[in-house]
């Protein structure tokens, strides 16, 4: 019984996180609500009897793929205030 | 979009997944029962857990390739990047820095926990290769650790030894008749040079796949 309210608020919390992931307009919010996504999918893979897939899909998944977007977003801003930065000069 | 088109395309996907979901429930019953397959020829496999049996033995070509495809992906970035140096630099925060010098040495240490597991039970090589990583981007990230430039010659060593060292037991072991068929006397310590050569490789090549591109501005 425990079990299956567990699994039933990881389903909700896993469809959840996938659409504040897609729906939202912040770019900084969507990258860390596509973390929590892969968090979630780690457990889910853990609770199917997968321990293998989770601990590849935390490492890589959640914890490389984010860093990468994170990166990204940083490159993109500082990029944005680099090309603003000379259009306020002259 | 207005919202018929819009309307129209939900209308459209929630017909597409219901025919696949269908499609999917009147599949026959797989004509193999694989899990027997692997329990019955497990013993010969070299290793005790199913899933790096699999991985490594019996479909090792397969395994072989997906390294292969890591590489290729590693390469393609390295000549997309643009060459200049990487600009940006870290700065240094004490509390980060602190953490990521106590934490180093237990993500060395679950590295090698997961790539020796990885025989009788869950882990392995691409998990282990992956917590490498993971410490080398919170090494980068710490400041620790530089941004890479062009590889160097140990590097690009590291980077392909594990696909080599794959590549060369599947060329010694031709001689069996079919491809990566291992002697089940020596298959367990195959397995175990070819993981080791693929954790630091594959270690390397994920923490490439971020410190090859970050800090710079394309």
């Amino acid at each position: 019984m425990l079990m299956l309210a567990f699994d039933g608020l990881l389903v909700l919390a896993l469809l959840w996180s996938a659409w504040r992931c897609l729906a939202s307009t912040d770019l900084s919010r969507a990258v860390v609500m596509f973390i929590v996504f892969g968090l979630l999918m780690a457990l889910a893979w853990a609770r199917l009897d997968a321990p293998d897939i989770a601990l590849a899909e935390a490492a890589i998944g959640a914890g490389l793929t984010g860093a990468l977007l994170l990166d990204a977003l940083g490159a993109l801003r500082s990029r944005r205030e680099g090309r603003d930065a000379p259009r306020e000069t002259p | 979009m207005n919202r018929f088109t819009r309307g129209l395309a939900v209308a459209v996907g929630v017909a597409l997944a219901a025919t696949l979901v269908a499609a999917l429930l009147e599949l026959p019953a797989a004509a193999v029962y694989l899990p027997g397959a692997v329990a019955q020829h497990l013993a010969q496999s070299g290793v005790e857990h199913p899933v790096t049996a699999v991985l490594l033995n019996f479909r090792g070509w397969d395994t072989l390739l997906e390294v292969a495809v890591l590489l290729l992906a590693l390469l393609t970035l390295l000549t997309l990047r643009g060459s200049e140096a990487p600009v940006a630099e870290v700065e240094a925060e004490p509390l980060l820095q602190g953490l990521a010098r106590k934490a180093l040495p237990l993500i060395i240490l679950m590295a090698g926990y997961l790539f020796w597991a990885g025989a009788y039970r869950p882990g392995g090589a691409f998990q282990a290769g992956a917590v490498l990583a993971a410490g080398a981007v919170l090494l980068h990230l710490a400041g620790l650790l530089p941004a890479w430039a062009v590889p160097g010659r140990l590097l690009r060593l590291g980077l392909i030894l594990g696909f080599l060292v794959f590549l060369a037991v599947a060329a010694g072991l031709l001689g069996q008749g079919a491809l990566l068929q291992y002697p089940p006397a020596l298959a367990g310590n195959l397995i175990l040079l070819i993981e080791a050569g693929l954790t630091l490789s594959l270690g390397l090549v994920l923490a490439g796949l971020f410190l090859f591109v970050t800090g710079r501005q394309a």
